[in-house]
């Protein structure tokens, strides 16, 4: 479909950039902080190999002027290429983003997990569950907001293939969105594992609800500790879970799990979109690098309203959010604590914060339980 | 006067529908030739029947029409903006059916989509428009309103009346692919002829962008101000695109006729008063809308019609006339009877609650109004409204009084 793409881009030619340039007067996110008409003048003319624009790569940072919680990022990519044809743009966001990451720098990827230290012992009375989860992109496939049915079903029939060759304790079973079961899909709620369409219309303004619930899957192990998100935010999300403070045990088998699936599409000639200088390649640029959130929902109802919290959680290089997901709050002073980086660090180092950074956190709790004062453990900023 | 703008846009007008045919690998060469630019797709490239939507679950006219054979034709084809059959029909795909109502199920992008993908609107036009063959029949049009007979109703029962449609500008793409440039530019046409009215029709233009609190706060209270869209109907068609870019209203100050700049269409076109008199209500929408349209032919632009089609507008339901017209009326008793229903079908109107058209009534006031758009003139319909309120009111005296009430035969389908 490149051809008729570009035919839609070359009749937008006709009009001036100043008839063109989007009004970004009333917003706030990453893209309308960058975009300029020089840096829109320059790319508008050009597009990927399979058609994608640079009013495509910013059409949810038009539509979205800000996010009441969170400095939204404001741009996708519909393709690996993305990154490459329109680095003018995407460069100084994913500095911004990512701390003042140079286009120069180089991404460590670190899935080792023995290399993790502790993350055993986080106290389940205040760890109520841990997660990590991650994405990846399959390559010779578009991204979410670009793709066609075609590549979408053949993007869900190649992780059919690989998911179903894993066992031992990755053995599972995958359910399509579109003809699971009443009871099926009872038991995916109740396991809090079904993904619902998208409504955020961060996603929807950038076209990744389109055609649902088409080559949409969830796939799981029997025992509902390792899970894949098929067709969502990105083509894969990989999630490894289990209630409790056992970090340690979450990390491996994510390691392990990723590892034992990314053979089997390197196998087909159609491994992950990595390169080393953005780590693994995602649909939005926040999740460059690693693309891992590894987490925790952690009780600390005193220490969240202690004046220092938020001074803590940046000097630890954590971030929270309520136990509902990115767009919500808190509830009971349970939090949602994870790591803020995403790229420029390896997995190892981002988990390896969030254990410590939770230990420390709990130990705060308890002090401030017992009427104590916290002022001496307030960490340097790591 | 009109400016470069429209002379480039012109020239590609007068140039006629050229529709990009892949299939063969002569018409493939041929594409290529053309487009030479875009460089070779590494993208991979299915095969339709890889492609086709899965429209198991769904209930819409373009699910009902959209046949692989036909899908496989019209997949390499795209008009000479750039629009696509995917593209068109992304909305159907994405809504599988609506409760209340059958949906359509696609858009057009332009003009030209009406021709380049005929062979999927065709069928859809002829069953949303009850049998109405767009490739043998011509639309009347007819904006005479001294034709009409009465239109003045009892107002103990009929609170408002109203008549809307949409119109297109020629040569620009409409809401669902149209760009920023070119949304900007209906804004600019429209606005600048709508500065042209006078005495009774003369108004002003709030922009959505640049409207003040108070302003914003007295079009709400007017029921004036129309917002973003939230249906999926609308936004999976892209049609929210940009927003509040290039939106806007414009009132004349009398508050009886009012214009949506770059909603769901270019512009949607109302005119209404509180009360019964639909024959003023519509008197003043023709004089009106000939008055933009003068005014904007002098600048050089035009609307889009034709003769098989009547007005062109983004949803297919809309063609024709794109006309509505109708009351806010009181019927508590006649709604509660069974043979509610089967009058309003022989009438040819519709009901909706007072809130729109995905809306429930409330307290026994309905929304009527009628149910073509294609296929009869403006007079024709208005008058059909126009004679079916008063039979409803009749019927709704009746009942009052203990009387019993008749359901009336079958109007005729196309006059």
């Amino acid at each position: 479909m490149a051809a008729m793409k570009n035919c839609h881009n070359d009749y937008k030619m006709k009009f001036s950039v100043d008839e063109e340039f989007p009004d970004l007067s009333q917003h706030n996110n990453h893209m309308a902080k960058v975009l300029n008409k020089d840096i829109y003048s320059k790319l508008r003319g050009k597009s990927t190999p399979s058609g994608f624009t640079v009013d495509d790569v910013i059409q949810t940072g038009v539509d979205n002027p800000g996010h009441p919680f969170i400095m939204t990022v404001g741009c996708v990519a519909g393709d690996e290429e993305s990154y490459e044809v329109f680095k003018e743009l995407l460069d100084p966001i994913i500095s911004d983003r990512h701390g003042g990451y140079k286009p120069t720098d180089k991404h460590k990827t670190d899935l080792n997990y023995e290399n993790l230290k502790g993350g055993d012992d986080l106290d389940p009375n205040y760890v109520l569950s841990s997660r990590v989860r991650t994405g990846r992109s399959i390559k010779g496939f578009t991204l979410p907001p670009h793709n066609s049915r075609g590549e979408r079903r053949g993007i869900e029939k190649l992780s059919i293939e690989a998911l179903s060759s894993l066992d031992g304790e990755f053995k599972g079973k995958y359910y399509p969105l579109n003809g699971m079961t009443d009871a099926e899909q009872e038991q995916l709620i109740a396991d809090h594992f079904l993904f619902d369409k998208p409504v955020s219309p961060l996603l929807t303004c950038a076209g990744m609800a389109r055609d649902w619930p088409d080559a949409r899957g969830i796939w799981h192990n029997d025992n509902k500790t390792f899970l894949v998100w098929v067709n969502e935010e990105d083509h894969l999300r990989v999630i490894s879970m289990q209630k409790g403070g056992n970090m340690k045990e979450v990390f491996r088998r994510f390691c392990v799990g990723l590892q034992k699936i990314e053979e089997i599409f390197k196998k087909h000639n159609h491994g992950f979109m990595w390169n080393e200088h953005l780590g693994y390649i995602l649909t939005c640029p926040s999740n460059l690098g690693t693309g891992l959130r590894g987490g925790v929902h952690v009780k600390l109802p005193k220490l969240s309203t202690h004046p220092k919290f938020e001074e803590i959680l940046t000097r630890l290089r954590l971030q929270k959010r309520g136990t509902g997901g990115v767009d919500t709050a808190s509830v009971g002073g349970v939090f949602d604590i994870s790591n803020a980086d995403r790229l420029g660090s390896s997995e190892v180092e981002q988990v390896q914060l969030v254990v410590d950074g939770v230990k420390l956190m709990v130990e705060m709790e308890k002090k401030l339980e017992k009427g104590e004062s916290i002022d001496g453990m307030i960490p340097a900023q790591k | 006067m009109a400016s470069s703008f429209t002379r480039i846009l012109s020239s590609k007008r007068n140039v006629g529908i050229l529709s990009l045919v892949g299939g063969s690998v002569a018409a493939g060469f041929l594409l290529h030739r053309e487009h030479v630019t875009a460089g070779e797709p590494l993208r991979r490239r299915y095969p339709a029947s890889a492609e086709y939507p899965d429209l198991r679950k769904h209930n819409n006219c373009m699910a009902s029409n959209l046949t692989p054979a036909i899908y496989a034709k019209l997949c390499d084809k795209a008009t000479p903006n750039g629009y696509t059959i995917d593209q068109a029909i992304q909305t159907g795909v994405d809504n599988p059916g609506h409760p209340f109502i059958k949906t359509v199920g696609l858009v057009a992008g332009d003009e030209e989509s009406y021709e380049v993908f005929a062979d999927l609107l065709d069928p859809v036009i002829k069953e949303r428009h009850n049998g109405y063959d767009p490739r043998v029949m011509k639309h009347p049009t007819d904006l005479n309103a001294t034709k009409i007979q009465s239109g003045v109703f009892d107002e103990r029962y009929v609170l408002s009346s109203r008549v809307r449609t949409g119109r297109s500008i020629r040569g620009l793409s409409l809401p669902p692919a149209c760009t920023r440039a070119e949304r900007r530019e209906v804004e600019r046409v429209v606005v600048d002829a709508l500065s042209g009215l006078k005495g009774d029709l003369a108004g002003k233009y709030y922009s959505l962008t640049l409207m003040t609190e108070q302003e914003q706060q007295q079009l709400i209270d007017d029921h004036f101000l129309f917002d973003k869209p939230v249906s999926p109907l609308l936004t999976c068609a892209g049609m929210a695109r940009d927003w509040p870019d290039a939106r806007g209203i414009w009132h004349n100050n009398e508050k009886t006729f009012l214009i949506w700049i770059n909603e769901e269409d270019h512009t949607r076109v109302i005119s209404m008063e509180k009360g019964g008199n639909m024959k003023r209500v519509f008197e003043r929408f023709c004089r009106g809308l000939k008055e933009v349209e003068r005014l904007i032919q002098e600048r050089g632009w035009e609307f889009m019609w034709n003769e098989r089609l009547g007005y062109i507008l983004t949803c297919p339901s809309n063609l024709g006339t794109g006309l509505r017209a109708g009351v806010h009326v009181k019927l508590p008793r006649l709604s509660k009877d069974p043979r509610f229903s089967k009058i309003l079908d022989n009438l040819r109107l519709q009901k909706r609650g007072t809130g729109g058209v995905d809306t429930a009534a409330v307290g026994g006031v309905f929304d009527i109004s009628n149910l073509d758009r294609l296929g009869q003139s403006e007079v024709q319909l208005v008058q059909t409204v126009i004679d079916g309120v008063n039979y409803l009111i009749e019927c709704e005296k009746r009942l009052e009084k203990g009387q019993d009430i008749k359901v009336p035969a079958p109007l005729k389908q196309f006059k």
